[in-house]
């Protein structure tokens, strides 16, 4: 295939970055792959298991099911730009301490749609932000001690 | 990787049109989330495919001063949500754009792509059928505008040709104002799930009858269909229970169920009852009748 390459310019987690990628990767892949940024995992490939959820312009989509190059001129924060300053952020805690956490698998994705949430800066019903989470599957913990994280620092 | 021959992008709607005419093999890739998991699952080779996200006219919603509301192809389900214009005047296809996958498919998946694909399980198909849509295709050869009705040819297939773009979907005010309706998605799961059944419903009440009853149904048929019978038998009738359940049983009579490994032609039957009625009482109900 010729013009495989395409150059796009974005915004990775803060910094300004210029990349070549082959315009038939997923965003996922040039995450996980070129840039090695393996945080954001790869579940189902189909855009129904949430793992790889990232923000792009601050609203989290799946990144499997979304070609990089359309990332260009865009803003993308990965489960790597949601620690503050090497700790970690008030919902990556919330996740620890109320043992949201079990074989870890779709945390990065539900941490970066959790965290898109609380940046909306409003409060919701639990009833709401189920569903504004329903676009992941955990098949650990039965989301209870998900849903409290999320709505301790939401709702707090 | 995706197995795909060639990405083109296009910058603006008239490059665009020159893309899709001057490569025959070309077709539009709007949010993906259809045509990205067709090419992994299906595992299809050798696409051409044009992206045209960078073009901003085609995720506009407005409004004109005639009442007409018009959707640019590349608004997102989220956007259908959370519009001003779709919340005021035509909230049920709001409500259909809301329950469509996941919440981050919501934002990256259109509302042209689920129209042009031309699946009859698109939750939105069936409101855009409702309101009696006008489809806007556009193509470097002129434009043409063309009624939803005549829209679907068959099943995942429709009038766009390959050198056209739906660009735009446009509501008449005469086709929602004073309409109130309801849509009902039934599937298996809350989230993340395809409609055994999709079931829009707007009706417009004179006094305490029926002036017009529109039922459109998903997944009852190859493609979105209206229910023409249940319409007719409906129009100025009364607004009771036995009524609507009567309008229910029509609507039945209008589908084409077949049988699936989702759901059997059967069970489909008694669904296309049960929803028409359930979404009509609320129709009615938001219509302001007893």
């Amino acid at each position: 295939m010729s013009d495989v390459l395409k150059k796009i310019t974005f915004t990775l987690n803060g910094k300004e970055r210029t990349v070549e990628v082959d315009v038939r990767k997923s965003l996922l892949d040039v995450l996980r792959d070129d840039l090695e940024l393996t945080g954001s995992k790869k579940g189902c490939e189909v855009g129904e298991c949430g793992a790889c959820a990232v923000m792009i312009n601050g609203e989290s989509i799946d990144s499997c099911i979304y070609l990089a190059v359309w990332v260009d001129g865009k803003e993308v924060r990965t489960i790597e730009g949601i620690e503050k300053d090497g700790k970690l952020s008030e919902m990556q805690q919330a996740f620890v301490d109320e043992g949201a956490i079990q074989c870890g698998f779709c945390t990065a994705g539900l941490v970066v749609s959790a965290t898109a949430l609380e940046e909306r800066g409003e409060k919701m019903s639990k009833d709401e932000m189920k569903k504004e989470l329903s676009g992941h599957l955990c098949r650990c913990t039965g989301y209870h001690n998900i849903a409290s994280a999320v709505d301790k620092v939401i709702n707090k | 990787m995706y197995d795909f021959n060639k990405y083109f992008e296009a910058e603006t709607l008239d490059e665009a049109k020159k893309i899709l005419k001057e490569n025959p093999n070309a077709q539009i890739v709007a949010g993906g989330s259809d045509i990205l998991v067709e090419i992994r699952e299906k595992h299809i080779e050798g696409l051409e495919l044009m992206g045209i996200h960078k073009i901003k006219e085609l995720k506009e919603i407005s409004i004109d001063s005639e009442g007409t509301i018009s959707i640019g192809c590349m608004a997102t389900f989220h956007m259908l949500e959370n519009n001003e214009i779709i919340t005021k005047h035509i909230p049920m296809l709001g409500r259909a754009g809301g329950v469509v996958g996941g919440p981050q498919l919501r934002k990256v998946a259109t509302i042209g792509g689920n129209i042009a694909n031309g699946a009859v399980s698109a939750d939105t198909a069936t409101s855009v059928w409702a309101y009696n849509s006008q489809l806007v295709l556009e193509s470097a050869d002129g434009n043409r505008t063309i009624d939803v009705k005549d829209f679907y040819l068959g099943p995942g297939w429709t009038d766009v040709k390959q050198n056209e773009i739906l660009t735009k979907i446009l509501i008449k005010k005469e086709d929602y104002e004073g309409f109130s309706g309801e849509y009902i998605k039934f599937s298996q799961r809350k989230a993340l799930d395809i409609a055994n059944l999709g079931c829009a419903v707007i009706c417009k009440l004179d006094g305490n009858k029926f002036s017009d009853v529109r039922i459109a149904l998903g997944v009852a048929g190859p493609v979105p269909i209206r229910c023409k019978t249940a319409e007719d038998y409906a129009k100025g009738l009364e607004v009771t229970e036995e009524n609507i359940n009567e309008i229910g049983k029509k609507a039945v009579l209008d589908g084409k169920p077949r049988d699936s490994w989702r759901a059997s032609k059967a069970y489909r039957q008694q669904l296309i009852e049960i929803c028409s009625q359930r979404a009509l009482t609320k129709a009615a109900q938001l219509a302001g009748g007893k």
